[in-house]
């Protein structure tokens, strides 16, 4: 490897032998096109035209009337396949085609990564293969089977808990066997280097935009921007506009499940202890013998016992600041932005704006918020449904 | 306590390749797991190869998966692990490995835990994942505490690599004769001559081969391209499972097939 792939004493390669020389060349791969003019043009292009890049910034009225501050939602379940996932998996997808492999793998939770990179198999002619655990496949059968329409296998994980911390163990199995033809498209900005350093690399966009959208529509940069924190993926991408930004407040809200006392979450940089999964170093949800804990949260693309090394390093140096939100306060978010703004919020984006709905009456009517909306809400109507059912 | 150095001399000797079982200590329990192991001495095991059970095994195929939730349920850890190991010892004074994923040896502290496998008469450890270039994490704390160091080599490192490796180990090279994880197969890879070929010219360090050796002609053959050592893990973890409900017939199973590659080690001089 070139780089260590560390963020302070977080992340690394703690992979087995067998998958150094495929990250190897991943490493050198990426290295080699990231800022290649006619890679980038490419990229540029199909994030325009195919994802439909760039996303607005929009400023929620009526929404930022409830909570009594000023909330700006960047509108990334407005892209095409309904969440920012598309933006790196039309990076990684290209890189795939530049380093000549023509099968792509991929582990989902929500099943908007796999949906993600089942289209951009659709759209290289690539084989595709997503691995998904079989709660979540139960869960998100809708995106189960546009994944199945888009061409791509859909493989059913039954170890474990059937979520996505099996989906990557299975994954990470299968490439061992093939990495020679073979290209692992990672959905979050975690597990082995060079991965997380590659997904903050593609969803960077969403700060870069964000930002400029803050200077060009409100004249000012917001005061805090506020994510959902799975992997982190979302999060890195917009935080990484605004770090140099030193008042700008990053905030990340992790999925508290039923609730942290109940120890049935996926907090795991608010309750974690520092542990090795995945091929990094992070905040880990473990057992004080090591064995990792299973996940409990509403949404399936938060249902994670890791976190990306950053997250971990923003969290030490404290220019991040993470908290939890719980399943009741996140579905009461989703169903407030529903009806104040007729957007449905995908339950994972929905995390954030609950920590929203929280600083309600504690924040001044001219404070800025900048919320990263990742997804959007079809995939979980029917989950919402069935915990909410409507009266009439 | 025997140590690979003085096993593998002794073998060279005799011009014979190591048997070397795997097992998951505490699969299914504590004593039947007991019960195999020193069943699998008997039967003629040179070298020991034993997993502590993690929840994630990435590294792992679905049979050695399986006797990791077996162990995990009726409590294995790592402080269960070393009374296993002194249990052993006191059988057979016999070289044992350890095989692990990192998080266990992190969680525990990683000083400790060496200082805790030397006293219980572990030889070395190996640890899935974590590769040559984060080494020094345990190979400072495992030389301090009187450990041999044991690293993996797979089909796809290159020779540079191999060195790299071969001039950490003091043990053995763990070689992984397949990509992929572990798991018994039908036919055994044909890239292995080659890459214990590649190994011997690189260095005096013994060579063992395992993944996906699951009959008495793999071994040979492994043995005959210059192995040092044959490891077999999930053919006889295979008839652990198989056999959960009786285990007399478990046992004889297991007796039986490591007799027979022993068998076929012997008449194959290297």
């Amino acid at each position: 490897m070139k780089y260590k792939g560390r963020f302070g004493d977080y992340g690394g390669f703690y992979v087995p032998e067998v998958l150094m020389a495929v990250l190897e060349e991943l490493e050198e791969a990426f290295y080699r096109f990231y800022e290649d003019e006619r890679f980038v043009s490419e990229l540029a292009k199909l994030s325009k035209d195919y994802a439909g890049r760039p996303s607005p910034l929009y400023h929620a009225k009526r929404f930022s009337e409830y909570v009594g501050f000023k909330v700006y939602l960047k509108r990334e379940d407005l892209l095409h396949g309904g969440a920012h996932k598309v933006n790196n998996t039309l990076g990684q997808g290209l890189l795939a085609k530049y380093m000549g492999k023509n099968k792509l793998i991929a582990e989902t939770g929500a099943g908007q990564h796999g949906l993600a990179t089942a289209m951009i198999g659709a759209l290289f002619g690539m084989e595709t293969k997503i691995f998904m655990g079989v709660i979540d496949i139960e869960r998100q059968s809708v995106n189960v089977h546009k994944m199945k329409l888009c061409g791509a296998e859909v493989i059913p994980i039954e170890g474990g808990t059937g979520t996505l911390k099996d989906a990557i163990n299975d994954a990470l199995r299968y490439w061992t066997a093939h990495v020679t033809d073979t290209f692992y498209l990672f959905g979050s900005a975690c597990g082995p280097h060079p991965y997380p350093t590659i997904v903050k690399h593609f969803q960077s966009c969403i700060g870069k935009e964000a930002r400029q959208q803050c200077l060009d529509q409100i004249g000012k940069l917001p005061d805090m921007v506020v994510a959902c924190v799975g992997g982190g993926s979302n999060a890195i991408g917009i935080f990484s506009g605004f770090m140099d930004d030193k008042d700008v407040k990053l905030i990340g809200v992790e999925a508290g499940g039923r609730s942290l006392s109940s120890g049935k979450h996926a907090a795991t940089l608010v309750a974690g202890k520092v542990g090795i999964l995945h091929g990094a170093k992070s905040y880990l949800l473990q057992d004080k013998e090591g064995q990792v804990h299973e996940t409990e949260s509403i949404s399936a693309g938060l249902d994670y016992p890791a976190v990306g090394p950053e997250h971990c390093l923003l969290k030490d140096t404290g220019r991040a600041e993470y908290v939890a939100a719980e399943d009741s306060d996140v579905l009461d978010a989703f169903e407030l932005l529903s009806k104040t703004e007729g957007i449905l919020p995908a339950l994972e984006s929905s995390h954030a704006l609950a920590f929203l709905c929280s600083q309600k009456g504690k924040l001044d009517s001219d404070t800025i918020a900048v919320v990263n909306l990742s997804g959007r809400g079809d995939k979980d109507v029917s989950i919402v449904e069935e915990r909410r059912p409507l009266e009439n | 306590m025997k140590t690979y150095k003085q096993l593998f001399s002794e073998l060279s000797e005799l011009k014979r390749s190591a048997l070397i079982p795997f097992f998951v200590i505490g699969d299914p329990d504590f004593e039947t797991s007991l019960r195999i192991v020193k069943t699998s001495i008997d039967a003629g095991a040179d070298v020991l190869e034993l997993g502590i059970p993690f929840s994630d095994p990435i590294a792992d195929g679905p049979t050695i998966q399986k006797a990791d939730i077996r162990a995990r349920n009726c409590g294995m850890n790592i402080q269960k692990a070393m009374e296993f190991v002194r249990k052993v010892k006191d059988y057979r004074d016999i070289p044992i490995g350890l095989l692990m994923y990192y998080n266990l040896i992190y969680q525990y502290g990683t000083e400790k835990f060496f200082k805790d496998c030397y006293q219980a008469g572990v030889n070395s450890v190996l640890v899935a994942d974590l590769s040559i270039d984060d080494a020094d994490e345990i190979t400072s704390p495992a030389a301090k505490a009187g450990l041999d160091t044991v690293f993996m080599v797979t089909p796809n490192t290159d020779p540079k690599r191999m060195k790299l490796i071969a001039s950490k180990t003091t043990g053995f090279i763990y070689t992984v004769s397949v990509l992929g994880v572990t798991g018994s197969r039908e036919k055994l890879s044909d890239t292995i001559e080659g890459l214990v070929g590649k190994l011997k010219k690189l260095t005096d360090v013994p060579v063992c081969v395992g993944f996906g050796i699951s009959k008495p002609e793999h071994a040979a053959a492994v043995a005959s391209a210059g192995a040092d050592g044959v490891i077999i893990g999930s053919k006889i973890v295979g008839l652990i499972e198989s056999n959960l409900g009786n285990k007399e017939k478990m046992l004889a199973e297991i007796s039986t097939f490591l007799g027979d590659v022993k068998v076929a080690l012997e008449h194959q001089s290297n």
